[in-house]
């Protein structure tokens, strides 16, 4: 309708002060339409703010947003129009059917009764849902909540999905289902922001992720240039006798090819690397340890962790909150 | 439910998605009466689902009718004479209604903890409605409580010797002390942070259902005692009750007893002038 063509979301200087903190410390957002913006920092940074003053939820102090090319803060209930939001619990009521949730909020969109009906009956059958519609959702596991909490968010088929933390505390397999979700969703044109803890959640789904720190956007990238960033996979050998870290660094050194060197963390008997083929580094380096006969207590590939992506860019490790 | 095959996606829906415009005042009116409706109508699915819910929320005072009636009310005595069960039925009546604050209570925490408050407020529907559906909702129930009530007591013996304007005025009565009890119930619904603490309200209602006339004429309590009874307002609704039902033990020595109908009036109204503001202003600034 409005502005098809600018930006799904457009946030300039955003502030927000929570008592004496900055909750939201002039925060730009740039989100073109049709695709997966990945909102990426620890407890507390901000995210959820971010996503609840986007979503008409909470009045900011500074800057301006516009959401579906609507002003936020002056057409709020426009924007309300245009926007599905699930956050980190499954907001349903517990009292009710899976139908009669769907139902509840359509008529509450103002679908009207028989239009709230068909929308559910659609939206149970896509989420593979028809058959437990008719059962309490109290009776629901957590990862068929999390699809009727999706399921309410796109009754009207928003033009912006706001997902705060959708996977947190999912079992892998639900997991995996809200990210074919959201997936199939950008494919027919939605645009989605999301809040993660998870950088490689950020990394299988987003198209740009912004690392968010203290309220404020410290770095917008594609994850493939975050990873960069801090530099890609490792191997890590641990070996049983300190007086073996020489030789394992050698043959580390030898795999891992030319650029930067392994180190060695001689207080944890360690020896990490950065490689370029994980498999093939690991398969070598396991078997020129059995060959020299060097006793290792352990081998692996590890990626780097949010917390590596943090502590490249903040200089500080994320805060617990 | 949808016959033939379902094409629509998450995305994409085969339904007409186009929500109404609302542009003029009328059609704003009719929008919040609807959205109200059907706040009204998800609580009354509820009790369809689960019948037995009512009757869960009827135990406590249909035991108490029964403790109080049959296991004590021998040794109790009703000031003026009287039988002890039309003394307390009333008293009863009252009651329920101010328990019931607690349900409104429990109710609004549980959406606000849950997440389903914060939907309703991302979603183009009046913001009124979830308050006013809540209220509604609660005077509902409230009305279905107070008729199985009644029933109960018609079975166990007690009349109303009141004619059937004052008969329904004393209901009336009970339903305005609930109402006012619903903006309470609102506000410390949205002030408590979670379920296990809205449990905790119990401290607050137990004492204010027990000092008060509901078992106890105020006159045979002790003297620092007996003011504080008086002046509940709960008791003015039930002495109001008594006095328009022609139970015994209505009127007392005081002046707030002399003029029960007139507190059990001003009470309440007293009550919503306080707590409505306060809970639409706590409302408000989940916003902030």
């Amino acid at each position: 309708m409005n502005d098809r063509g600018g930006p799904a979301v457009c946030a300039e200087g955003l502030r927000k002060r929570y008592g004496g903190t900055n909750a939201l410390d002039g925060l730009d957002l740039h989100i073109p339409r049709g695709t997966v913006h990945g909102l990426l920092g620890p407890n507390g940074a901000g995210k959820t703010t971010a996503v609840r003053a986007l979503a008409t939820l909470l009045r900011f102090e500074g800057g301006r947003a516009l959401v579906a090319g609507l002003d936020v803060a002056r057409d709020p209930h426009g924007v309300r129009r245009r926007i599905g939001l699930a956050g980190q619990y499954a907001a349903l009521d517990e009292g009710l059917t899976g139908r009669q949730n769907l139902e509840l909020f359509g008529r509450l969109f103002r679908l009207g009764g028989r239009r709230a009906r068909l929308r559910a009956a659609e939206l149970l059958e896509h989420f593979g849902l028809a058959d437990a519609g008719g059962k309490g959702v109290a009776e629901y596991s957590g990862g068929m909540r999390r699809r009727l909490d999706l399921a309410a968010s796109l009754i009207l088929a928003p033009d912006v999905l706001f997902l705060d933390e959708p996977t947190t505390g999912l079992d892998p397999r639900a997991r995996g289902e809200v990210w074919d979700t959201v997936r199939t969703l950008v494919s027919e044109g939605t645009t989605v922001l999301l809040t993660t803890q998870y950088l490689d959640e950020a990394d299988r789904l987003a198209t740009r992720v912004t690392v968010i720190d203290r309220g404020r956007a410290i770095a917008d990238d594609t994850p493939e240039g975050l990873k960069n960033r801090v530099g890609g996979d490792r191997i890590e050998v641990v070996v049983a006798e300190a007086e073996d870290l020489g030789r394992v660094a050698g043959i580390v050194a030898r795999v891992a090819g030319p650029g930067a060197g392994p180190e060695t963390d001689e207080e944890g008997r360690r020896v990490h690397a950065p490689v370029s083929d994980r498999v093939t580094a690991l398969t070598e380096v396991a078997r020129t340890l059995r060959d020299e006969r060097i006793r290792v207590e352990d081998i692996g590939l590890r990626r780097p962790s949010l917390d590596d992506v943090f502590l490249r860019l903040t200089g500080h490790r994320a805060e617990v909150a | 439910m949808a016959t033939g095959t379902i094409t629509g996606t998450a995305a994409r829906s085969s339904v007409d998605l186009g929500v109404p415009q609302v542009d003029r005042s009328h059609e704003r009116l009719y929008w919040v009466l609807a959205d109200c409706w059907n706040v009204v109508r998800r609580d009354l699915l509820h009790y369809r689902r689960l019948p037995v819910l009512i009757l869960w929320r009827l135990g406590f005072p249909m035991v108490s009718v029964l403790l109080y009636g049959f296991v004590f009310g021998s040794a109790m005595r009703v000031p003026g004479g009287g039988d002890y069960r039309e003394f307390l039925m009333p008293g009863m009546f009252a009651s329920t209604m101010a328990f019931g604050f607690m349900n409104t209570a429990t109710a609004v925490v549980t959406d606000t903890a849950r997440g389903v408050t914060d939907r309703f407020r991302s979603m183009p529907m009046s913001s009124s409605a979830v308050c006013s559906g809540r209220g509604l909702a609660d005077l509902t129930v409230a009305v279905a409580e107070l008729a199985i009530l009644a029933l109960t007591a018609l079975a166990i013996g007690w009349r109303s010797d009141g004619g059937l304007v004052d008969t329904v005025a004393a209901f009336g009565l009970l339903l305005l002390l609930r109402f006012s009890l619903i903006w309470v119930g609102v506000w410390c619904g949205l002030v408590v942070p979670n379920e296990e603490a809205a449990g905790g309200l119990y401290a607050v209602v137990f004492p204010l259902t027990m000092i008060s006339s509901v078992f106890v004429a105020p006159s045979l309590m002790p003297a620092w005692l007996a003011p504080v009874a008086a002046w509940n307002p709960v008791s003015s609704t039930v002495q109001a009750t008594r006095e328009l039902f022609g139970n015994p033990g209505a009127g007392g020595g005081t002046w707030v007893e002399q003029h029960a109908v007139l507190m059990a009036v001003v009470w309440p109204l007293v009550i919503t002038a306080v707590f409505l503001p306060l809970a639409v202003r706590r409302f408000q600034r989940l916003s902030r």
